[in-house]
């Protein structure tokens, strides 16, 4: 296979010499992307890593703009928003790509998330790798609720005294620590202030360094692949995995197709439908934040439904609240609540195949439940979703070790 | 830390670090004695480290650091807690509920939160005991969630003025005026939440199995004339 890196690797002089002197530019470049090998049997899951990294590029270079028209207090946010939206040129086109690419956001981490889940890449060796991105995850839902509250329409307003309160259900402390998360008895102007302050600060310093030491992770134990084998065990006489290709420029080549088809999408909802029905931007955010009067229907957005319905299925404010964090965090065990010696679910048997059914059907399920009126029957369903997705987890550690596994094979298979 | 600190591999100077200032250093795992000496013997400082020494001083390093770093979180905490602005405008309210005609409510806001003024009628006041076997709290016996004046029958001063924040001790949901009867069995009027379904009865009360753990909350309040609320103080000049 022709090598690009041979000729990165020529003899040079002037100023890439000058600079390699003094800073690690070639080895670098060399150790990430053109010497960094990916197996050559990734498939269409694997796009989303590398797209999310595009969103957050795309959520940095518009917040920016959306930041110079912005005004951050309770007497002018809700108008400032409205005079990027009429009177900014292509002030609209800006705020529609932030907002829609906060719901892209969430659908590129859930898949990419879920093609962890598929493959089976949180395991051994990548534990790091997948506890950073859970890190990673819980930056970014702080980072879209405050990002929320800004618009101080009605929904970011009530949204955030629901959320803001449940903070509140933590025994002895809870009180004291609502009224330091909003600076005063209600959630007021200064509220927004600093909320403005982590959104546009505090959360993406946060998140840029998180998303460095991701990869840093993942460079250092290598990418995994559908096989769940790993391509490090098969080397060439040169050291190169056999079925590996280079990062740049094999695997930036395909990734630059994935983006354009994302692009596609991404544009076909900014310019027709930024809305999205009232899932990305939600109807009742129109109107301005008022204290008198909660909407009739309150939800969070889309991306936080199936915990809010974890919320609701449990009549009890801790126990509630309780839930829901344990819902959020236990996705961060995975490494060691599965016990399956294969990785892919290629070669698992039907009950982790059974599992991972039920527990797609729950998650999507309590999605939808989390939009819907919390009364009757949907309370019910919430319940027995709820359930469903905790066993999923909890008893992972018994039916990953029943369940019947194929072999593995030894090198990556073409599955033409 | 003791043991931290004796694994850690020891550095002492080249046996050629006589060469000049700049002193090249070499990695040394071998014991003490077996070391190479240099040409000016015991005159380089390097052999023999105090490990006690060394250890007393990282630890004496890390706590005063560690203390300081407390110290200085202590202004940068505290910053975050309601400003003397926030707390200034828990100023009392003056409230005019003459002109309430009974069955009718008011919304005010006061520390920027919303309360609720509501004059019952005779035959609300009448619905309160019916009822009680519904209701988590029916006495106020949680000493939090009104003044003393409060606990009593129509969690008020005065039985037909009902003065409760209108939030929901949920998550904070405004709650919405449902005052009919009906037609749930148990139900008799009160305030609905719209956000988790939890249920309260005409004097604020919450009912039993519902996500709200409290009764809503009453406000110190007191009646500066017949008819003219003074809402935040429960007693001083008017």
């Amino acid at each position: 296979m022709a090598r690009i890196e041979s000729e990165i690797g020529a003899p040079k002089g002037g100023l890439i010499k000058w600079i390699d002197d003094r800073f690690p530019l070639t080895k670098v470049i060399k150790e990430h992307a053109t010497e960094y090998y990916g197996p050559k049997n990734f498939n269409f899951w694997y796009f989303f890593g590398v797209l999310g990294f595009f969103v957050l590029v795309i959520q940095l270079v518009t917040g920016i703009f959306l930041t110079m028209s912005y005004k951050p207090s309770a007497a002018e946010a809700f108008a400032s928003v409205e005079y990027i939206m009429r009177d900014v040129e292509f002030g609209w086109l800006i705020r529609y790509m932030h907002s829609t690419g906060a719901s892209a956001f969430f659908i590129v981490v859930y898949l990419h998330m879920y093609r962890a889940m598929l493959y089976g890449s949180y395991k051994k060796p990548r534990e790091l790798v997948w506890i950073i991105g859970m890190l990673i995850f819980y930056v970014l839902m702080a980072e879209a609720f405050a990002g929320y509250l800004l618009p101080w329409g009605q929904m970011s307003y009530w949204g955030a005294q629901v959320i803001i309160s449940l903070f509140g259900a933590i025994p002895v402390i809870g009180d004291t620590l609502v009224e330091y998360i909003r600076g005063d008895y209600s959630i007021s102007d200064i509220t927004l202030n600093r909320f403005f302050a982590l959104h546009v600060i505090a959360l993406p310093l946060v998140l840029i360094a998180l998303v460095f030491v991701h990869i840093v992770a993942l460079h250092k134990v290598g990418s995994g692949n559908p096989d769940g084998n790993e391509i490090k065990d098969h080397k060439g006489p040169d050291g190169v995995p056999l079925d590996g290709v280079a990062f740049h420029p094999y695997d930036t080549s395909k990734d630059l197709v994935a983006i354009i088809v994302f692009l596609i999408f991404f544009c076909a909802v900014v310019f027709f439908a930024p809305e999205m029905g009232g899932y990305f931007l939600e109807y009742a955010n129109f109107d301005p934040a008022n204290i008198r009067v909660t909407p009739e229907h309150i939800q969070p957005a889309w991306y936080f439904t199936p915990y809010y319905a974890m919320l609701r299925a449990v009549p009890d404010k801790l126990l509630g609240a309780m839930t829901m964090a344990a819902g959020v965090v236990l996705p961060l065990f995975l490494p060691w609540l599965d016990r399956s010696r294969v990785k892919s679910i290629r070669y698992r048997g039907w009950l982790y195949k059974l599992a991972l059914a039920i527990f797609t059907i729950s998650f999507l399920v309590l999605a939808w439940l989390g939009t819907q009126p919390a009364t009757g029957i949907f309370v019910m369903m919430a319940r027995v979703f709820t359930i469903l997705y905790f066993g999923f987890f909890l008893l992972m550690p018994y039916y990953t070790v029943i369940d019947k596994t194929k072999p593995v094979p030894e090198r990556v298979v073409w599955h033409g | 830390m003791r043991h931290w600190f004796r694994t850690q591999p020891r550095f002492d100077r080249h046996p050629d670090g006589k060469k000049g200032l700049l002193q090249i250093y070499q990695f040394s795992g071998k014991a003490k004695n077996d070391r190479p000496r240099s040409a000016y013997g015991s005159a380089i400082m390097t052999d023999d480290v105090d490990r006690n020494r060394r250890h007393f001083l990282a630890v004496a390093t890390a706590v005063t650091g560690g203390a300081g770093i407390a110290l200085a979180a202590i202004p940068f905490v505290a910053s975050l807690k309601p400003s003397a602005r926030a707390e200034a405008q828990g100023a009392p309210v003056e409230v005019a509920v003459g002109s309430l005609e009974p069955g009718e409510m008011i919304r005010v806001i006061w520390r920027g939160r919303l309360v609720f003024v509501l004059r019952r009628s005779e035959d609300m006041l009448a619905r309160l005991p019916k009822v009680t076997e519904y209701l988590d709290d029916p006495d106020s016996l949680n000493a939090d969630q009104q003044p003393d004046f409060a606990v009593n029958e129509y969690r008020s001063r005065k039985p037909e003025f009902l003065v409760v924040e209108g939030s929901c001790t949920h998550l904070g949901c405004a709650p919405l005026e449902q005052f009919e009867v009906g037609p749930a069995a148990d139900w008799f009027g009160g305030f609905f939440c719209p956000c988790h379904g939890s249920k309260f009865d005409l004097a604020g009360r919450v009912y039993k199995g519902v996500p709200a753990p409290t009764n809503m909350r009453v406000p110190p309040y007191r009646f500066i004339q017949n008819d003219v609320i003074m809402l935040g103080a429960e007693s001083g000049a008017a």
